[in-house]
């Protein structure tokens, strides 16, 4: 019906070894319109857009554009195409300055600085950009380095933009700006594309959104026609409540008391100054701030990672026992068996070995408790699968490198197996962190369970809004100090945000 | 003074060896691949080059030799020999994109082999001596410059003395620096190595810039072999002067930052520690610690550059990873 119809993709097949990452999917692109590729983690989303930009190849199927018959075999036929894709993790030199990095490849351009940046300024003026060709890419922040991306694409030529997960790093006020850009390249009659999970992004800035579930294209609706419920229900494929439970534990007690707990990093960078807070059995405790406040600090000085310059963390066992954590090692602490857990940040630096399977990084835990020389395989398989069918781990098998596996099924896979060990203490970092919706409710309801099951979870998160919902006390750390604990159950965003940028002057209720 | 002016021009012939095996890792490095098989490569190049120049005299007689051709023979055949031993090391580790460093051991146990073997074949063969003649051997420490000029006091010797082989390293170095800096071709081949998967979505040839600058830069590196062989050897095969030398070229490429103008006097540098034992003796200390004191420079300057932090001094980013476009 559409003579502005750009690509057409027809029934794409990607098979990655055993994984079908495509299946036979349809797609098509138009210009002047913004299409949103919606999609939970792993369903291949990135992976088909990625047989667009020329990275991979279709198995089967194919691609017409202006409907004819082409093949992209590489990036530089996907230019030819004016098909440009602003990958998730950016495609730049950081030695480079921006121009080097924006002329990168182009054979027939002199590299001369005079008249690429006259190219750059025409491009820059067109969408108010502002970028110094001559900066280097490392001086630049994250928002700086997708506005290079974006103008390198635009300098190619491109009239089909593809941005993948664009606006995961930048801050609200940046993603604003990025709709204003994005808004006016549909204006000028450019096709984009962006790939996202974030369902009010979706509903915010697209014409048309497309669903893809399991590799699978699922159906295409209008954003006007849709809501976010819809949505969500075709990604995921069944209905899912977008409410958090927060039912209350009867009976909170004391589990975890931390005193003037002070940390100064190797530079002599003070990182924790004198935190002190009680986490309860039964109950979620959030800590919120901006990004490195000292959460990171705080965890690890918990689980003996970190050290620590003065203050106590002391274990109170059901009978009243009490055991003082601090200036202990991660495995003292565990043989004293305080049963405490601990969900990174960096799930494949410090919590998982990314090339091994489910079994060995569940073995990670219980490698001691094998006799003899020799390892103990069978029950941490037995576990692998257990944690594989409970929590849905998408992947072949339990030999499978995690590495491998995409970021939500990576933190099932870590979640799942500190779960196992029956923590009476559980914190963790960032814990849904790039992942989407149902993986992240899926977390959730883990840590509710946790919770209800008398175990002190400790959260420490970025959403504002979640934590409101999920947690029962919200922390919250400016700068190394404690500038307040509130009850989420009646606290506002506002005020969460207000002491994240100075310590409030409620130091004093802050023992309760 | 005069000592001193002697250990200078001593380092400079000796360096001279290692600015080839640093110049050719250089170029390699940059473009990803992190060669350990330098040693191997260098051993090839002073085997095959003597080799060369020696078959060329006996084909044609020793008064019939003539010591501009001998020297080009030796250049050509030490450099087939590097490009052809890095070819395998590239054929291994990029198309088949095995692990570089075990790669790279390989092939100096490969190439050490190669070369001694080589080496040891000729000296059989020839009844237990292989050297070049006289007239050969003065042509391979020719010096360039004319005698006006070497005897200017101090700076005559310092600057005028060497052989053709140093200031061809020196002119190298320069290009290669203008390569990497000035051109469009440089500025491809460093974004292969310092993101390949960039260079890639640009819509540079990535196999074709890692199998050049692999294939050119294990050739000049062997050259440095056979500068070895053919000047501080005095043309005459020796299968243990080689030894070591390369891994100082591995070394000399990280104390240099990957920089080809830093290779033009830490090479030199690295000259006058190794050849420190023979000219400046101090009774009660080892040859031993002399010896070791380029590696104990390395260590240091490592540490200090880690330290700083600096974003332009690091090797190149993807130093030692294999790139596949479709890898997840």
């Amino acid at each position: 019906m559409q003579n502005n119809c750009a690509i057409q993709m027809c029934s794409i097949t990607k098979r990655f070894g055993q994984v079908v990452a495509n299946d036979g999917i349809n797609l098509e692109i138009r210009r002047g319109e913004i299409l949103s590729l919606l999609g939970e983690n792993g369903s291949g989303k990135t992976t088909l857009m990625n047989m667009l930009a020329g990275i991979y190849q279709p198995d089967e199927g194919e691609i017409l554009a202006d409907g004819k018959p082409i093949a992209i075999r590489s990036p530089k036929d996907a230019y030819s195409y004016g098909i440009g894709m602003i990958h998730q993790h950016y495609k730049l030199v950081d030695v480079f300055t921006a121009a080097q990095n924006i002329v990168l490849g182009l054979n027939d351009e002199k590299l001369d600085l005079k008249t690429i940046n006259s190219k750059v300024k025409r491009i820059c003026d067109r969408y108010s950009f502002a970028i110094a060709p001559e900066r280097k890419i490392y001086d630049m922040s994250v928002s700086q380095k997708q506005t290079v991306e974006i103008v390198k694409v635009l300098y190619r030529g491109a009239d089909i933009l593809i941005l993948d997960e664009p606006t995961a790093v930048l801050t609200p006020q940046e993603t604003e700006k990025l709709f204003v850009v994005l808004r006016a390249m549909k204006e000028d009659g450019k096709a984009v594309v962006i790939i996202t999970h974030k369902l009010n992004e979706v509903m915010e800035l697209s014409d048309e959104v497309a669903v893809l579930r399991k590799g699978k294209y699922i159906g295409r609706v209008r954003t006007s026609e849709t809501n976010p419920q819809q949505l969500t229900d075709m990604m995921v494929g069944h209905s899912v409540v977008l409410n958090i439970d927060r039912p209350e534990y009867s009976d909170p007690f004391p589990r975890l008391t931390v005193e003037d707990l002070t940390c100064v990093d190797h530079e002599g960078v003070t990182k924790l100054d004198h935190v002190s807070f009680t986490a309860m059995g039964g109950e979620i405790l959030g800590v919120a701030g901006i990004a490195g406040s000292g959460q990171k600090e705080l965890l690890e000085s918990i689980t003996g990672l970190y050290p620590v310059k003065e203050g106590s963390v002391r274990f109170f066992e059901e009978n009243g026992c009490e055991t003082e954590l601090i200036g202990k090692t991660p495995m003292q602490i565990r043989r004293t068996g305080v049963g405490m857990a601990f969900v990174p940040e960096d799930r494949l630096g410090m919590g998982l070995v990314g090339s091994m399977g489910m079994t060995g990084n569940m073995m990670l835990r219980s490698w001691r408790s094998g006799k003899g020389l020799f390892l103990n395989k069978k029950s941490p398989e037995h576990l692998a699968k257990k944690v594989w069918n409970d929590l849905e781990v998408v992947t072949p098998s339990t030999s499978f490198p995690v590495r491998r596996m995409s970021g939500g099924n990576v933190q099932k896979v870590l979640v799942g197996r500190e779960i196992a060990s029956r923590p009476r203490i559980l914190m963790t970092a960032y814990p849904v962190r790039g992942l989407d919706i149902n993986t992240s409710y899926t977390i959730y309801n883990l840590l509710t369970e946790q919770k209800m099951g008398g175990v002190a979870v400790v959260f420490v998160g970025e959403d504002l809004d979640v934590m409101l919902e999920l947690c029962d006390r919200i922390l919250v750390l400016c700068g190394g100090k404690v500038s307040g604990i509130v009850d989420a159950r009646n606290a506002t965003k506002e005020q969460i945000g207000l002491m994240m940028t100075s310590v409030g002057q409620r130091r004093a209720s802050d023992d309760e | 003074m005069s000592s001193l002016i002697a250990l200078l021009v001593a380092s400079v012939t000796f360096g001279t060896v290692l600015m080839y095996g640093t110049l050719g890792e250089i170029l390699t490095e940059k473009s990803g691949n992190l060669n350990l098989g330098v040693e191997g490569i260098m051993y090839m190049g002073g085997a095959f080059g003597l080799a060369g120049a020696f078959t060329y005299e006996k084909a044609v007689g020793v008064a019939a030799s003539n010591g501009f051709v001998a020297i080009v023979i030796a250049v050509v055949t030490a450099f087939a020999a590097g490009a052809i031993a890095s070819l395998i090391y590239g054929f291994i580790t990029i198309t088949l994109r095995a692990n570089q460093n075990v790669t790279g051991l390989a092939l100096t146990i490969f190439g050490t082999g190669v070369g001694q073997f080589t080496g040891e074949f000729m000296r059989v063969r020839e009844g237990g001596y292989v050297a070049l003649s006289n007239h050969l051997k003065g042509a391979f420490t020719f010096q360039i410059f004319p005698s006006f000029l070497r005897d200017i006091p101090v700076i005559g010797r310092i600057l005028f003395s060497h052989n053709a082989f140093f200031y061809i390293a020196i002119a190298l170095a320069v290009a290669m620096h203008f390569f990497f800096q000035k051109t469009k071709t440089g500025m491809y081949l460093r974004s292969v190595g310092e993101s390949p998967s960039t260079a890639d979505a640009a819509g540079i040839n990535i196999t074709k810039y890692k199998y050049l600058a692999t294939i050119i830069g294990g050739g000049i590196s062997a050259i440095g072999g056979m500068v070895y062989i053919t000047t501080t050897a005095g043309c005459v095969w020796n299968h243990e002067g080689l030894s070591g030398v390369g891994w100082l070229a591995v070394a000399l490429v990280i104390f240099c930052m990957w920089r080809p103008l830093n290779a033009i006097w830490g090479s030199i540098l690295f000259g006058a520690l190794m050849i420190m034992y023979l000219r400046v003796r101090v009774a009660f200390i080892p040859t031993e610690i002399y010896k070791i004191l380029p590696y104990i420079v390395t260590v240091v300057v490592l540490v200090f550059s880690s330290m700083r932090n600096n974003k332009e001094k690091q090797p190149p980013a993807s130093l030692g990873v294999n790139y596949f476009r479709e890898e997840r």
